[in-house]
């Protein structure tokens, strides 16, 4: 079989979900070809490879693709065989991890909410976040019992790439509404686990900068506020 | 060490038919629980704290949470005999996606149907019934979505199957007009001892009906 391997990955430079599996393909080491998809002018292949969703990240590996961005990490985990692994090798852990991603649609949806509200409909929001917050950190006292890892030896996995695609820049939120929300008084363990991924070189090239982040946000914010009178 | 295993459940809960067909499938012997979900136990409120829902799976004190990722636990831990998801990472990949395709689209669309009139919920039936379409097309020639056997895909969809009655009448629609194709599959499905064990669509329209009572919806 001396045939090599093609593996590209379809993005988009302001996607979380894009962001997750390029850091996951990075963290293993493996070689691929990133293909920017403008998301406001799809390219056929992109409708072609996720038909269903017309959505970034698709994997494509030797031809054949794979969407969703949790259904791309598992795959990739499974492929690429060496460590670091992403995911533990215990079906219980497994579960706790798996859980805790699946965490991340509710407290997405929230976020979004947050950035795309106003007035008490933004506070609710706001409050409704620091509260799935507060349930993630408790959550994550079990999954990190001797406190926070240095990422230097052990790379990322797939809960922290999870995690670290919603919070890696949360300082461009915090500075669009002028208002910090993960604060290390109430959120120890998230705080020193976003700063302990920021150490590591391969998150650190998947991260924005936090003004275009910001201007993002903005973006986004525009399009869903109802326009002014 | 033990091999104690309890299943927290609601008898009409579609997501947890999804581990009880998992457990039989796997022949795994344990304890069913039916929980009252207007007054619900301190078991369960201990094992799911975060989401206090059902289905919570308790193997030997630990709760695994979340229908999908319980089933794949199940197929985890008792690996020997009838795998449900393949071993082959791309077709695994597949079956991830066409369940998670099951409850983002075919799921969010039927549950619209019940609680939508008039132009939403004409537009309910379209989503579901265009779902559906799109689905089933993963079949192709195969008996199953797991191909010749049955699998998590199967798993993950047989139990929607008993609420279609509920949805034909709230709706006012046959699935089978539509899509024949799925009541196909779903009658094959139905001959296994797994799927037979689930409750009676009559019944389950019955709960329905008394829901919407509770609920005070029309």
């Amino acid at each position: 079989m001396g045939e090599e391997s093609s593996v590209k990955l379809h993005g988009f430079w302001a996607s979380p979900y894009a962001m997750r599996a390029v850091l996951a393909l990075k963290v293993k080491g493996v070689e691929f070809e990133y293909i920017e998809e403008d998301l406001f002018n799809k390219s056929e292949l992109l409708l072609k490879y996720n038909p269903v969703h017309k959505k970034v990240p698709v994997l494509v590996h030797n031809g054949k693709p794979i969407a969703e961005s949790l259904v791309i990490l598992e795959y990739i985990d499974q492929v690429w065989t060496d460590p670091p692994h992403l995911l533990p090798k215990d079906p219980y852990l497994r579960s706790k991890h798996r859980f805790w991603a699946a965490f991340s649609i509710p407290l997405s949806e929230t976020m979004m909410r947050y950035v795309v509200t106003e007035g008490e409909e933004q506070m609710n929001a706001q409050n409704e976040l620091l509260e799935k917050m507060d349930v993630l950190e408790q959550g994550m006292k079990e999954i990190f019992p001797n406190g926070i890892p240095s990422f230097q030896e052990d790379k990322p996995g797939y809960l922290d790439i999870v995690f670290y695609s919603l919070f890696g820049t949360h300082e461009a939120a915090e500075e669009l509404f002028g208002e910090k929300f993960l604060t290390v008084e109430r959120y120890p363990l998230l705080v020193s686990w976003v700063n302990a991924l920021k150490e590591v070189p391969e998150v650190q090239q998947v991260t924005l900068p936090i003004p275009k982040v910001v201007k993002t946000l903005q973006f986004i914010r525009q399009r869903h506020l109802p326009p002014k009178a | 060490m033990g091999n104690k295993a309890m299943l927290l459940d609601f008898w009409p809960s579609p997501f947890g038919m999804r581990t009880r067909i998992a457990l039989a499938e796997k022949g795994v012997k344990y304890e069913y629980k039916d929980e009252d979900l207007s007054n619900k136990s301190e078991l369960l409120l201990a094992m799911n704290p975060v989401h206090k829902k059902i289905p919570v799976f308790v193997h030997n004190n630990k709760p695994v949470c979340e229908s999908l990722i319980i089933v794949e636990y199940i197929d985890e831990v008792w690996s020997k005999d009838k795998p449900l998801l393949p071993s082959d990472p791309y077709l695994k990949a597949q079956a991830r996606f066409w369940a998670d395709f099951a409850d983002k689209k075919v799921y969010e669309s039927g549950a619209r149907i019940w609680k939508t009139k008039g132009e939403e919920q004409e537009k309910a039936k379209k989503d579901f019934i265009e779902n559906l379409t799109i689905l089933v097309q993963q079949l192709g020639d195969n008996p199953y979505f797991g191909g010749d056997t049955f699998g998590y895909v199967d798993v993950a969809i047989i139990p929607f199957y008993t609420w279609f009655y509920t949805f034909e009448m709230a709706g006012n629609f046959k699935v089978e007009e539509s899509c024949p194709k799925v009541i196909e599959w779903a009658k094959r499905c139905l001959q296994r001892e797994s799927v037979k064990a689930l409750p009676d669509p009559i019944k389950v329209y019955d709960f329905f009906l008394e829901l919407k009572k509770m609920l005070g919806i029309e």
